[in-house]
């Protein structure tokens, strides 16, 4: 499918209905491919990658690139275009700037899942069935493909393109990937006593370094100015100053964010801390389900998001503490 | 003899009450010789609307040991729509702090009208009870903000 997409890019390029092409280029390892654009078929022939490891989310690139002259080719996987569809709906995004091409996707695969299986010197890795063949310097690895699969993945909206211009190599593999119960965690943690749900958090969001790149990643996090980078608002930009500034912080984040997080999931694959923090997001996606009916962000581009929405009958703040008696 | 070092818990409330109903109806109270605990402080707001989730983290920081926010019943908006977003809002963020292993009597919205003196004096009794009851804030506290 590299080939396809590498080919139909450049032949777009030169007939010159697009300018630029947003997608990804190898890393200097085997497994961490990364966003780029590419402005000629050369470019594009040198360093252009499309495989299972692929997994960043274009659509919020496409802000920065719809800002330039003409128009952009970018490659969106499926759970991609609802991301993208989102940024429509909020006006950051202009769709006659760009031209998707829907790629297909079989799901992205976590490379720390495979070096947690204890394969070590990864050089490279071949997604071809069911099997990873794995390469290292030790020889050649297998791994069942399921296995290695990014969190994300394990709860897949489907393979089912909301918006594009053209649709390459999807609906090869219909089926969308394991469908787990996105919520099943969220619930497990509910569940527990507020002492032990407390230990929970406190032990993951005393991780992390505030590098904020669960902002920077995130395709709903689009804000010009991020109220964590205003000097008039007396929050420390780094570390872990305290503990308050890490719950503040990842509150005051997926708050942001709720009622138009698509739970693309692209904060906790870039989260070098490995915290957790799809389960912020779906807590709220959950509540907003329960409460005000089901609702997924980019699904559409003219429904309300549910906290631009109300309804005489909503449920009193009070049923936090009546939810919690039970 | 023995210094007695530990003061008495003295809870700090915030209480953010909407200028058009939940604000005049603690006048109503204070007019009316009603007694609520001088724990309460309260931050008038022009809606409950207004109230930013980040003002009521920034309260747990600066001290406070329960948030209070009042606003017009629903269908009283000043603003016709303001308290319905407001309640979603707060919905949504005291669900994440109980998820968080917050208490979840620490926060509480309550709908006071202008002419419900009588109201705002029991809900302000009730809720600074609770958080007696519940004692300090230590689980969304700053220690940078406490004092010594």
């Amino acid at each position: 499918m590299q080939r396809e997409l590498m080919n139909r890019a450049k032949e777009l390029l030169i007939d010159e209905t697009v300018v630029r092409v947003l997608g990804w280029k190898k890393g200097d390892l085997g497994y961490n491919h990364e966003p780029a654009y590419f402005d000629s078929p050369e470019e594009l022939e040198e360093n252009f990658v499309y495989d299972a490891f692929c997994g960043a989310n274009l659509s919020k690139y496409m802000i920065e690139a719809g800002k330039q002259e003409g128009k952009t080719l970018v490659f969106l996987k499926p759970c991609d275009t609802y991301s993208f569809n989102q940024l429509l709906k909020e006006h950051r995004i202009k769709r006659e700037n760009t031209y998707i091409i829907g790629v297909g996707c079989r799901g992205n695969l976590d490379i720390d899942k495979i070096k947690a299986a204890g394969i070590k010197g990864i050089e490279s890795v071949d997604a071809d069935g069911d099997m990873l063949k794995v390469k290292t310097v030790y020889g050649e690895k297998e791994m069942p493909f399921e296995e290695a699969l990014l969190e994300r993945c394990l709860a897949c909206k489907g393979k089912t393109h909301m918006v594009y211009d053209e649709l390459i190599g999807a609906g090869e593999k219909e089926e969308a990937g394991p469908k787990g119960n996105r919520f099943d965690r969220v619930s497990e943690l509910e569940s527990l006593s507020p002492e032990e749900r407390f230990a929970f958090w406190r032990s993951e969001l005393s991780k992390c370094i505030r590098c904020n790149a669960c902002r920077n990643a995130c395709p709903a996090c689009s804000c010009l100015k991020c109220v964590f980078d205003s000097n008039q608002f007396d929050s420390n930009q780094k570390a872990n100053a305290d503990t308050f500034e890490e719950q503040m912080f990842h509150i005051i984040r997926a708050f942001h964010v709720a009622g138009r997080c698509t739970d693309c999931g692209e904060c906790s694959r870039v989260c070098p801390q490995g915290i957790p923090l799809h389960l912020l997001n779906r807590k709220f996606i959950k509540d907003i389900n329960t409460l005000y009916g089901e609702y997924q962000a980019g699904e559409d581009t003219d429904s309300l998001a549910p906290l631009t929405n109300y309804t005489f009958e909503d449920a009193e703040p009070g049923i936090v503490a009546e939810r919690g008696r039970k | 003899m023995q210094v007695e070092n530990k003061k008495e818990f003295q809870p700090k409330i915030v209480a953010f009450c909407c200028n058009w109903c939940s604000y005049a109806g603690a006048d109503l109270a204070g007019s009316s010789r009603l007694a609520y605990p001088a724990d309460v402080k309260i931050i008038r707001v022009p809606c409950s609307c207004r109230v930013n989730p980040m003002f009521i983290l920034r309260a747990f920081q600066r001290g406070a040991d329960g948030v209070i926010m009042c606003g017009c019943h629903p269908g009283d908006c000043h603003y016709t729509t303001g308290n319905y977003y407001a309640r979603r809002r707060m919905t949504l963020l005291f669900s994440m702090l109980d998820y968080l292993g917050v208490e979840h009597g620490r926060t509480r919205v309550e709908w006071v009208s202008a002419a419900e003196g009588v109201k705002f004096s029991t809900v302000m009794n009730e809720f600074v009870e609770k958080i007696y009851s519940l004692g300090e804030n230590v689980r969304l506290e700053d220690l940078r903000c406490k004092e010594s």
